[in-house]
């Protein structure tokens, strides 16, 4: 059954309409979050769909609602289509109790995601924190992949103990890539965490970083880019140089329901993905 | 051979009214024009005259809103009530999706709303440059919105220009107003014996030559000038847009947000009555039987707890952090948005305010240096 290329409209007409596809596997990360593989169902929507590595679906659950998750399969294998899901609340609970056979909805992609273009050639620092990590795995893959087109990459990652690492694996492959360092920090200390105690931004000095050449890319709790960028940029790196993904209330990830507001910005379509020196002000206007 | 209808402007008996209700019925248009209900006026239905609010006027003040009959002849003697053209085009309940599941598989359907052609007769000034304002939005975006243009192309507008103010009103300092200038099909200005009636679009020039209408009098064409000119004059709220967006922005911290603050119920109704604003969100309710479940979409208010709430925290967890938030986007952030101010100087949020907060105070108020004010740098 195609139920979506019925004559009832398709997504370029109607922003709102909404893509089934089925769980294919099911993934545990850690405890409360997983990472959903997905299939379209339709399959002409399977052949057509494209992303950014950074961008973001809404993911639907019949009769639930909808939630904004990031993508973070790699975009040049976009018939995998990967998201990982952290339970927090209403619908993210309900997602959790589905099982590979099962279908979710999705609406997307969404927004801008990381400038990969404009990295080629430069060394890129990826600094990340707790599941914040997840817009970035796309961007590492399609890196790695062109792996020549870039400089030197360095993976800095923090979490808040030793248990909540995802991508384990994934890790220690990129490990495994020529001129790449991953470095890993836990702000609690545990007996067989081997990485780093503290937080993410103490692992800016284990690093060399060249400031005319590198490219910075960010994502996590807003806390860690307001007290790691001011650290960049003692090390010279211009503000200009920072990107980073950020996260406000999002109904509809097309810019009409007003929520996702920083500033002058619509998140959900000028963002995720925001050059930081354009919305420092405003997330310097704390309450706004 | 000239006809009448050639000339720009036409002068007709107050008798046109129900001959072009009339003829907008005989060309399928439900004609929508104010009626009196709950002691307001509200878009309602219109198939006579006598259906308006004849003799009728409003008078509107901050936290206040009162209607009077004065015993004149006067149908458009009443400006506005608590709704603006918005929610004929904007809906503030609209069904976007029915999604339907059988056996694990679902399939999602859209419910565009049922084109319907609808006359608004008596749109003012001020709710047209709204109008505009939510076209820019819903329309000329990367994401056009199927459900609002669906609504707005059944719209046939016939704007009613601006012979008293209110005192709430301040079009004529946000450049809105008293004359409807935003995209209007034709436009009336009712005169004591006489409507001049204009076209504004080749829909009303249409509907003009049809109806062939006698060309109005200089004099007559000066008379209304010189009222809607009066009218403007007559205004005694204004609010000064040169600082904007800046000054406002620069304004984050200053103390006045405290005491505005100390004053809002964040009741939320100034966004429900203003003309521009757009929020919404998405409810999903699902029938008994978890087989069918309905998608959609509500008006939402900046105003409310859950608007800023991401998992773990609220972005604007205070009233001060909303009335700042809505103020600012109104005002300053909607400038770099969409290229014009999100305020029109309908002056609603002024007269439905229950404690009769009225923005045209609070931003001078806010602008005012101050001494407890820190300065922040900002930039667009
Ligand atoms: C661009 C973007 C990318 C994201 N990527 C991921 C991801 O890859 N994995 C992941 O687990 N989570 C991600 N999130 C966060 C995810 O959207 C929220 O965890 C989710 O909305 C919570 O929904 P809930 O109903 O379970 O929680 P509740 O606490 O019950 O939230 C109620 C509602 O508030 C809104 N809301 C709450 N938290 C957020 C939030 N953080 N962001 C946006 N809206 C929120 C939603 O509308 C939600 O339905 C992302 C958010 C954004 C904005
Ligand atoms: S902010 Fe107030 S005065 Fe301005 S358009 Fe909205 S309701 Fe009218
Ligand atoms: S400003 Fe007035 S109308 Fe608006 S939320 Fe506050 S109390 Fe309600
Ligand atoms: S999520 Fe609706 S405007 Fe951005």
């Amino acid at each position: 059954m195609t139920p979506f290329s019925q004559a009832t409209g398709n997504a370029a007409a109607n922003p709102y309409l909404i893509q089934s596809a089925t769980i294919v596997e099911k993934i545990r990360e850690a405890e409360d979050i997983d990472t959903y593989r997905l299939r379209f169902v339709d399959e002409q929507v399977r052949r057509s769909y494209r992303f950014a590595a950074g961008q973001f679906n809404m993911v639907y659950l019949f009769g639930v609602g909808e939630v904004a998750i990031s993508i973070v399969s790699d975009p040049d294998e976009p018939d995998s289509l990967d998201h990982t899901i952290r339970v927090v609340g209403r619908v993210t609970k309900a997602i959790a109790r589905l099982q590979p056979g099962d279908e979710l909805g999705i609406r997307g992609p969404f927004g801008q995601g990381w400038p990969l273009d404009a990295a080629q050639g430069k060394d890129v620092v990826i600094v990340t924190g707790g599941l914040g990590c997840a817009p970035v795995v796309g961007a590492i893959e399609y890196i790695f992949r062109r792996r020549s087109q870039y400089g030197s990459v360095k993976i800095l990652h923090g979490i808040k103990t030793p248990h909540d690492l995802l991508y384990r694996e994934r890790f220690d492959a990129w490990r495994r890539h020529p001129d790449v360092e991953v470095l890993l920090a836990s702000d609690q200390p545990h007996k067989t965490w081997r990485y780093h105690v503290g937080v993410v931004t103490e692992l800016f000095e284990q690093v060399v970083m060249n400031p005319a050449r590198t490219m910075v890319l960010m994502c996590g709790p807003e806390i860690m880019m307001r007290l790691g960028v001011p650290i960049l940029m003692q090390r010279g790196i211009p503000e200009t140089a920072i990107y980073v993904s950020l996260e406000r209330h999002m109904e509809c990830g097309i810019g009409l329901c007003g929520h996702c507001q920083l500033g002058p910005y619509f998140l959900c379509k000028d963002g995720p993905v925001m050059r930081y020196d354009r919305v420092a002000p405003w997330l310097e206007r704390v309450g706004f | 051979m000239a006809t009448p209808c050639d000339t720009h402007v036409a002068a007709v008996p107050k008798t046109f009214l129900q001959q072009l209700i009339d003829v907008l019925c005989a060309k399928g248009y439900r004609v929508v024009g104010p009626a009196l209900r709950d002691g307001a006026v509200m878009w309602d239905t219109i198939r006579q005259v006598s259906d308006l609010p004849i003799g009728w006027r409003d008078e509107q003040e901050p936290g206040r809103y009162r209607l009077e009959n004065t015993g004149s002849d006067q149908i458009f003697g009443v400006v506005h009530g608590p709704q603006s053209v918005k929610p004929l085009a904007f809906a503030p309940r609209e069904p976007l999706l029915v999604i339907e599941r059988t056996k694990g598989s679902f399939s999602a359907l859209p419910t565009l709303p049922k084109s319907e052609k609808v006359a608004v007769l008596g749109a003012r000034a001020c709710d047209l440059a709204g109008l505009a304002i939510q076209d820019h939005i819903f329309l000329k975006d990367a994401y056009r919105d199927p459900y609002y243009q669906t609504r707005r192309d059944g719209l046939f507008l016939i704007a009613v220009n601006c012979t008293r103010a209110l005192a709430t009103c301040f079009c004529a300092s946000m450049d809105t107003g008293p004359r409807a200038s935003a995209a209007f099909d034709l436009a009336l200005t009712e005169l004591e014996e006489v409507f001049l009636v204009e076209a504004g679009s080749a829909a009303g020039q249409a509907m003009m030559s049809a109806l062939s209408l006698a060309p109005a009098s200089t004099a007559r064409v000066r008379e209304a000038e010189q009222q809607i000119e009066a009218c403007a004059r007559s205004q005694v709220r204004r609010l000064d847009r040169s600082p904007l967006p800046q000054a406002l922005y620069d304004a984050h911290e200053h103390p006045r947000w405290d005491d505005v603050a100390a004053r809002c119920l964040a009741c939320g109704n100034c966004t429900m009555v203003c003309p521009t604003c757009f929020c919404h969100v998405v409810e999903e309710v699902p029938d008994l039987t978890q087989t069918r479940s309905e998608h959609t979409r509500l008006w939402d208010s900046c105003f409310t707890q859950e608007h800023g709430y991401i998992h773990g925290k609220n972005i604007r967890p205070t009233i001060k952090d909303r009335y700042r938030m809505w103020l600012t986007h109104k005002l300053a952030s909607w400038i770099d948005q969409f290229g014009t101010s999100g305020c029109v100087g309908c002056g609603r949020c002024i007269t439905w305010c229950p404690v009769g907060i009225d923005l045209t105070e609070e931003l001078p108020a806010l602008l005012k240096p101050s001494s407890q004010a820190k300065e922040k740098p900002g930039q667009a």
